[in-house]
């Protein structure tokens, strides 16, 4: 039976009166891939920011390998080998994409390999010819394209990804969903995501949220089809 | 990378040693000696705010922590060696309390500016209210706002009576600037130096690659705090006086001042910008038409306005563009269509 690599138990974020994220229960297996999807102000972001460390959730605990991370900065919580890539491209713009890359291998590796490694990383991902390229001069989708270089260079077990997939064009989407399934082969991976059409290629089981709780979880067409999920998704009723 | 390394060690090496000798032509070496103790509290400063992101505006607290420790150490001990080594050592220990408490307190921006103004300013009211005879550490007075003189200056090593001033004096601190400038470079070459660059230019992406941002910017605000120490010790020795004016608001600014003059993100904009600007100040003060704090603030407005970057980098663009102007010119004419076609 597979590991549990993440688990949340009653995960709660309150924002004064308003109760973002409400008891979320979320168990992640290795090598899993899962979305989390939801309308606009459901609590997947805050779910996400609660797990990476970004938020200290209200109530509730979060479990990595078994270890509890509750409270812990995001600095600890990428230090236990998990990748983290936000809703915007967060990059350092001012340097080239070999020093970005250079900088996410150099954290837990040394300098020759961290070089070694960013060089293998940006042949992975086609991004040889903008190598030297300051981060700042790139167009979104070869940004987001380098910050998933970010992620996949630490050889994380846990990959957890806001919004891969946004503001990109259909060949770097193509391109995004390959380099996902290659990280699927040593990491479980989380995706929060909007576009369905993305989340049908890459998903299998899929988690909805709905005012801070999870509504649904199950497979992907399960969900696409569910009466309830369209109703959430259209703003009507089932 | 190793080979480029060891040729810019002795480019720098080879160009230092050309200005140390020829300056004293030009200038007298009691000016001088001060112009270099500034470009070495304008490094520190360049080091922490334009590779590490962090904008002090208290840089003069160590700075002076370094000037009064200096004092008081070398009236009690009577030599200099050891008051200079602890000239460096509080500062810097001050600097990671005060580091460590405002980084892992995730202050951040113009609060971490306000934090740090606020203690220099707490510094200078408190050593001006020290004037009476209670406040003694060891032999030494604090001596409030007419401030401590009469120390033991630079000595040779384990020899009081062997006095280091005059003309070796202003080599002592040209070496020592030197020395600082080329361990600053090896810093910023090394992982840790890149890497507080990547802080620099996003702290939350830095944290989410893994690194502990707080206790490497408590590092880096430590180092900039143990230069300005030094430069403080060297002020000492220079002026054989420390008055609370050297944690006063105009020291502060004016060393902000140096680092936007000469270049952020460079190391040799903040000595450049220091050096200049105080030679003008001290130009100015010997006329009494104009008051130069006006003439330092329109330099700071100008430059702000036409060149926000610095001089350093303004030269450095300009020199970039005449390099390939050059190139273009001499390159045949095959080439640059195949180049650009």
């Amino acid at each position: 039976m597979a590991e549990t690599v993440l688990e949340t138990h009653g995960l709660t974020m309150r924002f004064g009166g308003v109760t973002a994220s409400d008891n979320v229960n979320f168990k992640l297996k290795a090598r899993e891939l899962r979305c989390l999807i939801g309308p606009n102000g459901a609590g997947k972001s805050t779910f996400f920011k609660c797990v990476t460390g970004l938020l200290t959730p209200s109530e509730g605990h979060v479990y990595m390998r078994g270890q509890d991370v509750t409270g812990w900065q995001p600095h600890q919580i990428a230090s236990l080998g998990v990748g983290i890539k936000t809703q915007t491209p967060n990059v350092m713009d001012a340097l080239s994409v070999h020093e970005n890359i250079w900088l996410a291998a150099r954290r837990f590796n040394d300098r020759a390999e961290a070089s070694a490694r960013a060089d293998d990383i940006i042949d992975r991902l086609a991004l040889g010819p903008i190598a030297r390229t300051d981060l700042g001069q790139l167009a979104h989708g070869e940004r987001q394209r380098v910050e998933l270089g970010l992620v996949a260079v630490a050889d994380p077990w846990l990959v957890l990804l806001d919004e891969p997939a946004a503001g990109m064009s259909a060949d770097d989407v193509a391109r995004m969903t390959q380099i996902i399934h290659d990280m699927t082969r040593t990491a479980a991976v989380v995706i929060v995501e909007h576009d369905m059409q993305f989340i049908r290629s890459v998903a299998e089981t899929v988690t909805v949220f709905h005012q801070g709780a999870v509504l649904m979880e199950d497979h992907v067409d399960k969900v696409m089809s569910d009466a309830t999920v369209r109703a959430v998704y259209l703003g009507k009723k089932a | 990378m190793r080979g480029t390394g060891g040729r810019d060690v002795l480019i720098t090496l080879v160009v230092a040693a050309l200005l140390i000798w020829i300056m004293p032509t030009m200038i007298a070496t009691y000016t001088l000696t001060v112009l270099v103790i500034y470009g070495m509290l304008g490094l520190s400063l360049g080091l922490i705010w334009g590779f590490g992101g962090i904008l002090c505006f208290g840089q003069a607290a160590f700075f002076g922590l370094g000037a009064y420790t200096y004092a008081i150490a070398a009236i009690n001990i009577g030599e200099s060696t050891v008051p200079m080594i602890l000239a460096v050592l509080v500062p810097a220990l001050f600097a990671a309390i005060l580091g460590a408490i405002m980084f892992y307190g995730r202050l951040m921006d113009v609060y971490l500016g306000v934090i740090t103004l606020v203690v220099t300013l707490i510094l200078f009211k408190f050593v001006n209210t020290t004037a009476g005879p209670q406040y003694v550490i060891g032999k030494a007075r604090i001596g409030g706002y007419n401030g401590i003189p009469g120390f033991q200056t630079l000595n040779v090593p384990g020899d009081p009576g062997a006095y280091i001033w005059g003309d070796p004096f202003y080599y002592v601190c040209a070496v020592a600037l030197v020395i600082v400038f080329l361990l600053v470079t090896w810093l910023l070459r090394s992982s840790f130096g890149r890497i507080a660059v990547g802080i620099r230019e996003n702290e939350v992406r830095m944290a989410l690659l893994g690194y502990d941002v707080a206790a490497r910017k408590t590092v880096l605000f430590t180092i900039g705090a143990a230069i300005a120490g030094l430069s403080g010790a060297l002020f000492a020795n220079w002026s054989e006086i420390v008055t609370p004016s050297l944690f006063s608001l105009s020291q502060s600014a004016e060393i902000i001042i140096w680092c936007i003059v000469g270049g952020l993100g460079t190391r040799l904009g903040p000595i450049l910008g220091a050096a200049g600007l105080a030679y003008l100040k001290f130009m100015l003060g010997q006329q009494s038409m104009i008051d130069n704090t006006l003439i330092t603030g329109l330099i700071l407005v100008l430059f702000v306005l036409f060149l926000p970057r610095g001089l350093v980098p303004a030269v450095a663009t300009l020199w970039g563009r005449i390099v390939v102007g050059t190139r273009r010119r001499t390159q045949p004419r095959t080439m640059r269509r195949t180049r650009h076609g």
